[in-house]
């Protein structure tokens, strides 16, 4: 009696783990066929049509004899992305490098280069002083997105590097990847954020702030790949170096006149 | 003004040379120095239990099952400092939902689901199997519910079915032993693979990962069995302990050849980032590094260990030594995490400056959480031992 | 459990296989591995259902992001409207401006963002800097500007004055035309004052047309293209001071100019 009660409960408990096991395939194969195959096209309309981002690659040329270190251009850039105002998150700033005749260097960038840079810096005798302007190199191989786990920073097909502030886990990785320092978290929105070439501005046509208001043109945007572009007759006449090519991150921002001591 | 950037402030009277603006604030602190610190002591447990089942090492088999549940206790908690350091923990699972391939903290989620799924559930699962089932039939009410939901409703304890558990786990461990290298290899090359930094961008980082791992694991083992064996009154296992002794032994002078092998290549190569690091060393990291990593974690415990072995002191005293020694590797290992993490940010990428970093103690960055993350292992340990415990007892309560 | 599923279910699935392989198959696998396998599935499969719902429906589209986020970075506020906007209403100015010194600074790098004034040009005026302080941004001296770039010394050129009293910002010529070079050479000037070429007017070496002080850029200066030229006190045979240092003109450096090894501004400097 005993026996045969305990064979019921066994097969009962065997039909109910197979009833479970059937059930739950039925729901999987569906829901795995659905998730993989759906991916509808994204908002506004305006772009990919009226404006093709396959079209341009976007790039900006930096003459650092022009720069005079007036900091316009970080004060722009601050105003026209909300930057913070505090002096820890700079989408683009000006360093000053002196160079002592004895070779020593001493550099510095007081907030970003925001107010203009005061006083000397140094006791020696200068051999010589200049500014540069830094800004995110937009690489064509960036480490940045290479590093991101969750596709929250990303290039577009017109090569600039942005981030999407509604994914963004701010696991600050790309923050330690990227080798120029262009990175920060944003105190508010704990994403990361960095220069994007004013992207809202140049699929509009219009220059990105620094650009805009730099008053000796020492920052000249333009295209990769097309002639008329400022940016080709930039690349032409001078003699480019970008920044740490030893890194390979094949950087978008191209300087001319570049002096050695520059990181 | 937000508390982040008020905390800044300060820090900007203490920074040496040029930093780029945006460095002053230091982003992995103290809970991703925590971190590697645990998944270190995961596999370093795991790999000590593997050395029972797949090695043969007799000598430690008291400590196999105990290995395998600090191992899961400490696995629990790994993930928690990342989650909470996160700008948006609420969307943390978002790399499980849109991985990138190129990322390694990506592929690091599922490098860990898959250790804690298949390899250490499994491998307890299995082990433990046939002791849940039996506990199963004799506990009451709400234990034995818990039992029976643990042993996942199985019911065969016959032989065939204990022979092949048993042979299960063989497999799993064989399995587990490059998961566990894996997992905290990966954690390694997570920063290893960073070249925008010199200091963390090298080749021997996986591996100088892994090895200081297996050595923090080893440690933590003889601490928790001579703990456990105090508060169950009973003596500790000498045999047991000598080996773990030596096992530690010979894994830190394999450590400290590799950190060595590494400063010596460093200084060889001297290539530009030489100057700011020797800096970094000598004014941001030199007790951490000297003092604390070198000094008192590596060299002291070798030292003392290596003279028990020459010396053959008394069972107390080299329980002792033991006990002291594996505190003190302890220390060392977790400093070494500290110089990785923080000396990696503590220098500017322009190599002409260094940074400051103040440890709060309130906050969710703070120590105090910090603090909560390291002991939580040990709470979550003791119900583990509690319900799933590593000795014979219920045998012994059966027979009575 | 069991009991609450129909009977006919239950009795239909707990008879025994006759000539069902999978089944026989699925009996082969030992008790606890079939145990084992419900919660995998169901996690595994759990994973697949909730990878549908959460991922965005337009991730991946363009790239491993969501698409919708360009789209969201591309239609940002603007704040400065650009140099062509103000053209539309500030004819008089931007004529003013055109070819003046200042023709290369665009209208927002000194009045500011300018686009929510486009929109509402009644309500919302930009900023109109008069303060001393502004102008100094770009034109204090300091020694790392590059040199030519116009500089003052602010604490000795009429301080205390508004730039704006003499210098029209739209047109920022100077009341009267820099006499000396150290008008916008300042630097030059202070490192050869110091040198032994203190008393070598510029314009000895430096040929200059007149224009240059009003159009720099369109008129530069010639740089010296003959050695005859520092020659002419420093050659053997020169009729200058005697404390002049002497050379022979045909075996030193016969080949190069003087200032390819020797700089003019402060030569043999220790």
């Amino acid at each position: 009696m005993k026996k045969r009660d305990e064979e019921a409960v066994n097969k009962g408990r065997r039909g109910f783990c197979k009833f479970v096991l059937l059930g739950t395939c039925s729901l999987i194969i569906p829901g795995a066929a659905f998730g993989v195959t759906q991916k509808k096209p994204a908002a506004g309309a305006w772009y990919g049509t009226t404006y093709k981002p396959t079209e341009h690659l976007y790039g900006m040329g930096i003459q650092v004899d022009r720069c005079i270190g007036c900091g316009r251009c970080v004060d722009a850039c601050k105003k026209e992305n909300n930057v913070p105002d505090e002096p820890f998150y700079f989408r683009t700033w000006v360093e000053r490098y002196v160079i002592a005749e004895d070779g020593e260097v001493t550099v510095d960038s007081p907030n970003g280069g925001r107010d203009g840079f005061k006083g000397p810096i140094s006791e020696k005798r200068v051999l010589k002083s200049f500014f540069v302007p830094k800004i995110c190199n937009q690489c064509e191989k960036p480490p940045c997105v290479q590093v991101c786990p969750v596709g929250a920073t990303y290039k577009t097909q017109d090569g600039v590097i942005l981030v999407d502030p509604e994914w963004c886990v701010g696991c600050r990785y790309c923050i330690q990847a990227c080798p120029y320092g262009m990175r920060f978290l944003h105190p508010k929105t704990r994403t990361a954020e960095k220069c994007t070439f004013c992207y809202h501005r140049i699929v509009k046509g219009l220059n990105p702030a620094c650009v805009e208001v730099c008053p000796t043109q020492a920052r000249v945007f333009g295209e990769l790949g097309k002639i008329a572009s400022p940016l080709s007759r930039f690349r032409r006449v001078n003699k480019i170096s970008v920044l740490k090519p030893h890194l390979n991150t094949e950087p978008k921002v191209f300087y001319a006149d570049l002096d050695m001591e520059v990181r | 003004m937000d508390n982040v950037s008020a905390n800044l402030y300060p820090l900007l009277k203490q920074v040496v040379g040029y930093i780029f603006p945006n460095e002053i604030e230091l982003h992995w602190n103290l809970l991703i120095v925590v971190y590697p610190y645990i998944t270190g002591l995961v596999a370093g447990a795991f790999i000590l239990a593997s050395l029972v089942k797949v090695f043969k090492v007799r000598e430690v088999q008291p400590t196999y099952r105990l290995s395998l549940l600090t191992a899961l206790a400490f696995l629990i908690v790994a993930p928690l400092p990342l989650v909470v350091h996160l700008g948006h923990p609420e969307r943390g699972f978002e790399m499980f939902l849109t991985p990138s391939t190129s990322s390694a903290m990506a592929m690091f989620g599922f490098v860990y689901a898959w250790y804690l799924m298949f390899v250490l559930l499994l491998e307890i699962w299995f082990d433990y199997r046939h002791d849940l089932v039996v506990r199963a039939s004799t506990e009451k009410g709400l234990k034995r519910l818990l039992y029976r939901v643990l042993s996942l409703f199985s019911h065969d304890i016959s032989m065939k079915a204990v022979l092949f558990d048993k042979k299960a786990v063989n497999i799993i461990t064989i399995i587990g032993i490059p998961s566990a290298f894996l997992l905290h290899g990966y954690v390694g090359f997570i920063f290893g693979s960073v070249k925008a930094n010199p200091w963390w961008s090298s080749v021997l980082m996986p591996i100088v990962f892994l090895f200081s791992a297996i050595v923090s694991g080893i440690a933590l083992m003889l601490l928790i069995y001579m703990i456990v064996s105090l508060v169950r009154k009973m003596e500790p296992d000498m045999a047991c302990l000598d080996k773990l002794a030596s096992f530690l032994f010979y894994m830190m002078i394999v450590d400290f050849a590799l950190e060595g092998l590494d400063f010596v290549h460093r200084v060889y190569q001297s290539e530009e980032s030489i100057q700011i690091l020797s800096q970094l060393i000598s004014q941001r990291l030199f007790v951490s590094l000297v003092v604390l990593q070198l000094l008192l974690g590596m060299l002291v415990p070798l030292f003392t260990i290596g003279a028990t072995k020459v010396f053959r002191p008394p069972d107390e005293l080299r329980r002792l030594i033991y006990f002291i020694s594996a505190l003190l590797v302890q220390l060392g290992i977790f400093t070494t995490r500290w110089n990785v993490v923080m000396g990696g940010q503590l220098f500017s990428k322009s190599f002409r400056g260094l940074t400051a970093y103040k440890i709060t103690l309130g906050g969710l960055e703070g120590l105090l959480v910090s603090l909560g993350f390291l002991i939580l292992p040990f709470l979550i340990l003791f119900i583990l031992i509690r319900v799933l415990p590593p000795w014979g007892e219920f045998e012994e309560e059966a027979s009575q | 459990m069991t009991g609450c599923l129909p009977a006919t279910i239950l009795d239909a699935m707990s008879e025994e296989p006759r000539n069902n392989s999978v089944l026989k198959l699925w009996r082969k696998i030992p008790e606890q591995v079939r145990h084992l396998l419900v919660p995998c599935v169901i996690i595994l499969g759990g994973s697949l259902v909730a990878r549908h719902f959460f991922v965005p429906s337009d991730f991946g589209l363009y790239g491993h992001y969501r698409a919708s986020s360009v789209v969201q970075n591309a239609e940002r506020e603007i704040k400065f409207a650009g140099s062509a906007a103000c053209s539309d209403c500030h004819d008089a100015e931007v004529a003013k401006k055109k070819s003046g010194y200042h023709q290369g600074v665009s209208c927002e790098a000194c009045h500011g963002p300018a686009a929510a004034h486009t929109q509402d040009p009644e309500n919302v005026k930009p900023y109109v800097p008069r303060a001393r302080s502004h102008c100094l941004l770009c034109h204090e001296y300091q020694s790392s500007r590059p040199t030519g770039f116009p500089q003052v010394v602010a604490d000795s050129h009429n301080p205390v004055k508004p730039c704006i009293t003499c210098h029209q910002p739209h047109d920022p010529k100077p009341p009267q035309v820099p006499k000396g070079c150290d008008a916008c050479h300042a630097k030059i000037q202070r490192v050869i004052a110091v040198s032994r070429h203190a008393n070598v007017q510029c314009t000895i070496c430096h040929e200059t047309d007149k224009q240059h002080s009003v159009l720099p850029r369109q008129h530069p200066p010639k740089t010296p293209q003959t050695r005859e030229l520092c020659g002419g006190c420093h050659a053997q045979d020169a009729k200058s001071d005697k404390e002049i240092p002497r050379v022979n003109m045909n075996s030193h450096g016969e080949k190069h100019l003087c200032w390819e090894c020797h700089y003019p501004h402060m030569p043999e400097a220790h």
